[in-house]
């Protein structure tokens, strides 16, 4: 029993991981293409990737996206899951169902639909288009996960806090916001990623010269099949990585899970 | 005590949606007083308690505080403590910054802020948990973090919402005697909003049993425990067997017997306590249809042409067992004499 555990195991985890270190060995080839596995190995696909002028400028606004996006998801989330949650919004049931909608509806009809019926009516510029895109995306994420965080809150502390002499204003920002850091750390670092690896939506909202750096990915291999692309996707897949071990670090994650 | 209107509820009538939860109350308080809230769940007492504290609106009346108009006045400007039958601590904090809270909020000077703080978690005899986060203590502390978060900033009025009913039986005794010492040291108003009667009779000085959003009766705990005004206050106070009085018969859920004895005018119901009935002679008869040991007495349910009657006798005494027929009496001495059934 306890072997076929393992060797159950052991697959489970081959299945997981298996794409990733076959990345990451085709990203270190010393070879012309995108080869597994790789006739040598060596750092130069990996040295290409910073030298790449569109990659840089992809993944600055990639970056500028998942951490702006995703700030401005939670500001107007963070206060939309609390009077959800805490007030009898007249239609609240209705308004949580909508602010849920984008994580059902398929991104490619989002994009093309933001693309279609604001974009190019408004001729609002590509930069912005893309931020609103996201935003969009990502406030359900925002307002699910605080949720879920604010329904493990009693609601007596915060009544408490009044009667010793607080404002709601101070209730809310001295005794509700620590006590739900972990659900909003939570929802920045899915918000960032869901953005940072966003493909349907930035496909339609992209535009010449500012374009997100998995559309870029996608663009570089319809010409070029050399192994640097394989050599990003394991730099990214660190970057998350690193992502979240500070945010463990800096905000203590699993201090209140 | 002075100042017998130190709070004063007028005419208060509270509502939830549609339904009237408190109807018309009127309520003095005075200065220094522990008034318990004594009633069963949905009797509208801890509705009152949260208008009072400011948490509820009300629908009608109005609450005077020491002479002030306060109905309208906002929860955080009442200076009314409230200590929360979940303890509702702030997770995030550690004690000392729990108790500490209000009075950083009301701007206290850093040396009196840290020396009021720590007066205040020696007088519930936590000196030395200062640092520990409320996850980290029992239930018994808990409550007396909440007591010490609620009286550090001086309230005007203290309220209780069932404050040891989380806490078992041997803590609840030894926080219902402390809670009467700190409102003795402290002089502070208390309402005490509870469902147990030995905990009003034990730290009131007034007992007020609600009622469907009413108050039922009001007075001294013995004037509550020994003449109950009404049938629904008698068995609050344990007066299990009520019967109805008409024309020199009692009235029970089975039948109805004759009782000859002189009743004050008025009386349209006799009650009992378990230990009021005398067991053994009488002209009354009843089968044994259960007897349990308490201990120092014994319970035994009867069967009676007045329907099942609880009578509780010393353990020492005759012992009957299930089925024996046994006489009983009805002693007009032991009864409480009901205006209302």
């Amino acid at each position: 029993m306890r072997s076929l555990g393992s060797v159950l195991l052991a697959l489970v985890m081959l299945f997981l991981l298996g794409p990733f270190v076959v990345i990451v060995i085709a990203g270190l080839s010393s070879g012309e293409t995108l080869a597994f596995p790789p006739p040598g190995l060596s750092l130069r696909w990996v040295a290409k990737v910073f030298e790449v002028e569109s990659f840089r400028a992809a993944f600055g606004v990639s970056m500028l996206l998942g951490v702006g996006a995703t700030l401005v998801a939670l500001v107007l989330g963070v206060p939309a899951a609390y009077a959800l949650d805490r007030y009898k919004v007249p239609g609240g049931e209705a308004v949580r169902s909508i602010v849920t909608a984008p994580i059902i509806v398929p991104g490619i009809i989002v994009g093309l639909a933001l693309l279609r019926f604001l974009l190019v009516p408004l001729g609002l510029p590509v930069m912005l288009g893309l931020f609103l895109g996201h935003t969009a995306l990502l406030i359900p994420y925002a307002v699910r996960i605080v949720s879920a965080s604010l329904n493990n809150l009693r609601v007596d502390i915060e009544e408490a806090a009044i009667l010793l002499g607080a404002s709601r204003a101070g209730a809310f920002f001295r005794i509700v916001l620590p006590n739900i850091r972990s659900g909003i750390v939570a929802a920045f670092i899915l918000g960032f990623v869901t953005s940072f690896n966003q493909v349907p939506v930035s496909l339609f909202l992209s535009g010449p010269g500012v374009t997100t750096l998995p559309i870029e990915m996608l663009s570089y291999m319809e010409f070029n099949y050399d192994p640097s692309v394989a050599a990003l996707s394991a730099l990214l897949a660190l970057l998350s990585l690193a992502v979240v071990v500070v945010a463990e670090r800096l905000l203590g994650l699993s201090r209140y899970v | 005590m002075s100042d017998p209107r130190f709070l004063s509820l007028e005419a208060l009538t509270l509502a939830y949606g549609g339904s009237v939860a408190v109807d018309k109350l009127d309520l003095a308080v005075r200065r220094g007083e522990l008034i318990a809230l004594l009633g069963p769940s949905g009797c509208g007492k801890t509705t009152t308690m949260r208008a009072i504290a400011g948490l509820m609106e009300p629908a009608g009346g109005r609450i005077v505080l020491d002479g002030r108009d306060i109905t309208r006045v906002p929860a955080n400007k009442r200076e009314i403590g409230l200590v929360f039958q979940s303890y509702a601590l702030f997770p995030h904090m550690s004690v000392y910054d729990n108790v500490a809270f209000g009075l950083r909020l009301r701007r206290v000077e850093a040396g009196e802020l840290d020396r009021r703080a720590r007066a205040a978690i020696a007088s519930v005899g936590l000196t030395g948990f200062e640092a520990r986060v409320p996850k980290a203590l029992s239930g018994g502390q808990q409550q007396r973090v909440a007591l010490a978060r609620s009286i550090v900033v001086e309230p005007r009025l203290l309220l209780l919402d069932e404050p040891l009913s989380n806490l078992d039986a041997r803590l609840r005794l030894e926080m219902r005697s402390e809670l009467r010492r700190l409102q003795r040291e402290l002089g502070i108003t208390m309402i005490y909003v509870t469902h147990d009667q030995a905990e009003a009779l034990a730290l009131a000085d007034r007992i007020v049993v609600m009622r469907a959003g009413r108050i039922e009766q009001m007075g001294a705990p013995e004037e509550i425990y020994e003449r109950p005004a009404s049938g629904f206050v008698a068995r609050f106070m344990g007066f299990e067997n009520t019967f109805g009085l008409e024309g020199g018969r009692l009235t029970g859920s089975a039948g109805a017997v004759a009782y000859a004895s002189a009743v004050p005018a008025g009386t349209r119901a006799l009650a009992w306590r378990p230990q009021g009935i005398a067991l053994g002679q009488g002209a009354y008869q009843g089968r044994v249809l259960g007897a349990s040991y308490l201990g120092q007495t014994v319970e035994y349910l009867l069967d009676t042409s007045l329907g099942p009657i609880k009578a509780e006798t010393p353990a020492a005494q005759t012992r009957y067992a299930n089925g024996d027929t046994v006489p009983f009496d009805l002693p007009l001495a032991t009864a409480a004499p009901l205006a209302q059934p």
